[in-house]
């Protein structure tokens, strides 16, 4: 079945090559050192939220399944990577084809075409295209929290190969690239800064979907699956904080006032999530807890995600307090209806991005709105951008719901996708990797 | 009363544990110990292959009235032991041991009960 088409991949390779399109690439402009500086270290800051990431999730399952969880996200830096330079960078920020389903432009291949490119904000190509790559590995990564310690490592490859390919690039063309029907929706485009939609929902919701089609955890919810290392998982949270700087302030792509004022909504609305989550705990439990705070954290990171280049302080405050307090009603449904999203994929980022991409409107800054009104030709209300928000977010959740289940719906067929209970019972790092994660008590 | 102590694979505490608790065994203590037996287990780290001196594995011990020595054993045997044995005979397996030895006395702190009732 599958044979039939692979033989017209290349062809379809070929018909891809053939469309040739300019380059908007401006040569002549000249390199702004300041900027470059700053969005060299974003990309680093990025990149440094995957091992952040890897030690966050890591922390968080059993002792067995401590390298395969970790792997996951080690594993999306080398494919997603290698897949972004190849194509994704081509289908991403190249002009629409197929009606703008994705961009494509035959020069980005393997970056060929950008070898001496600065582009208008004095940023090299290069960078520009490496720091939107860390974003393309970081959200792959992020959906392996919630079918965590039961997947076929070779599947998981597989799918975010796939997932990559079909999910993340053309969202990302939609959202961010210059002719992206989301970057024109409304006045003044869908607001999404550093991805809200494109990273947090995406994969949120890929998860969600992914976690009820392999199904529970063997021996989920009676059999107690204690976090094998919390401290590993604090220390991974706090780098996730650290890097999210890189993550908002650096997609302004600027070293300026965009910037501070990305990085300032940043650090508030962690805060602002960090207080309000001990605060519902210590009320609800009775006790603020470790992971409690790390979840308030990300909770008020992911939903300040799209947010952080429209929102003042206060806004950002606020959008802490609502992604905490939307994010633990989340959890608690999620423990209601009884399905396993492992790591809570879904329960932070999936619903705090919808809660940041939304809420946000409510906190735009003046400046902006009246661009958006210039731009509209008049006038233009929160409620009209709050329509253009909510599109936004039912495209995003449709889109990667719909696209994730093909996809593992073909894994699934093809290789099989969910672990035998032989392999789930061993554990992750024994079946796939034939090593083990903690050797303190091995007296050699 | 007598004490059953099985020293098995790493990977398979879990299997054993469903397994016990399907057969009605929920009192057990487990811990991890290192040592060495018939077997050799290969492991790779960065594409080489090396046995380690000290193997880690599993130890259990479950405190048993007699009538439920039998079960356990059987449950534990079945659950871990490998058919590869009869596929290459004289490979050694590394399925583990089990131990048993008599039990003086048992006590269960909450009430002071002593003997086969506390067990």
């Amino acid at each position: 079945m599958l044979k039939k088409y692979l033989g017209k991949f290349p062809l379809l390779l070929l018909l891809f090559l053939s469309i040739s399109t300019p380059s908007f690439a401006q040569d002549g402009a000249a390199i702004d050192t300041g900027t470059t500086a700053w969005m060299l270290v974003s990309t680093a800051l990025v990149l440094l939220m995957v091992p952040g990431l890897a030690m966050f999730y890591g922390g968080l399952v059993r002792t067995k399944n401590v390298l395969g969880t970790m792997m996951h996200s080690f594993a999306a830096m080398g494919i997603m990577t290698v897949l972004w330079v190849a194509v994704g960078y081509a289908m991403a920020f190249g002009p629409n084809v197929l009606g703008g389903w994705f961009g494509w432009n035959p020069g980005y291949i393997f970056l060929a075409g950008i070898d001496e490119t600065i582009m208008d904000a004095g940023v090299p190509e290069y960078v520009f295209s490496m720091f939107q790559g860390k974003f393309a590995i970081i959200t792959p990564a992020l959906i392996a929290g919630a079918f965590a310690e039961r997947v076929k490592f070779k599947s998981y490859c597989l799918f975010i190969a796939l997932w990559g390919l079909l999910v993340y690039n053309p969202l990302c063309h939609w959202v961010w690239a210059e002719d992206g029907f989301l970057f024109n929706l409304g006045a003044n485009g869908a607001i999404d800064f550093a991805g809200g939609t494109v990273v947090h929902i995406s994969a949120g919701v890929s998860g969600l979907v992914a976690a009820i089609y392999l199904g529970a955890r063997r021996g989920f919810p009676v059999t107690n699956m204690p976090p094998s290392n919390l401290v590993m998982t604090m220390i991974g949270g706090g780098l996730l904080w650290v890097g999210w700087f890189g993550f908002n302030a650096g997609s302004s792509v600027a070293s300026g006032l965009s910037t501070a004022q990305a990085l300032t909504a940043t650090q508030v609305a962690a805060a602002s999530g960090a207080i309000t989550w001990m605060i519902i705990e210590a009320w609800h439990q009775g006790k603020a807890t470790a992971l409690g705070i790390m979840s308030g954290i990300l909770a008020g990171l992911v939903a300040v995600t799209p947010a952080a280049g429209v929102v003042q302080p206060f806004g950002a405050f606020m959008l802490g307090i609502f992604a905490s307090v939307f994010c633990y009603m989340a959890i608690i449904a999620k423990n209601k209806l009884g399905y396993d999203d492992s790591l809570d994929a879904f329960g932070i980022h999936g619903v705090g991005g919808i809660v940041g991409a939304i809420l946000l409107t409510f906190f735009i800054r003046d400046a902006w709105m009246a661009d958006a009104a210039a731009a509209a030709g008049g006038s233009w209300t929160a409620w009209q951008q709050l329509g253009v928000q909510v599109v936004a977010v039912l495209i995003a959740v449709v889109y990667a719901a719909v696209l994730t289940l093909i996809l593992l719906f073909v894994i699934n067929k093809l290789i099989g996708f969910r672990s035998d209970p032989k392999e789930e019972m061993s554990g992750l790092d024994s079946a796939y990797h034939s090593e083990h994660g903690y050797g303190m008590l091995n007296p050699n | 009363m007598k004490l059953v102590i099985a020293i098995i694979r790493e990977t398979q505490l879990d299997e054993v544990r469903e397994a016990l608790i399907e057969a009605e065994i929920r009192r057990i203590t487990v811990m991890r110990v290192s040592g060495h037996g018939k077997a050799e287990d290969a492991e790779i780290y960065r594409g080489k292959k090396v046995v380690p001196g000290l193997i880690p594995r599993v130890r259990l011990e479950i405190a048993v009235n007699d009538e439920f020595v039998d079960i356990t054993v059987d449950t534990i045997i079945k659950t871990v032991k490998s058919r590869y044995k009869d596929k290459q005979p004289g490979k050694t397996t590394g399925d583990g041991k089990i131990f048993i030895t008599p039990l003086e006395e048992c006590i269960r702190i909450s009430t002071g009960e002593r003997g086969s009732e506390a067990i």
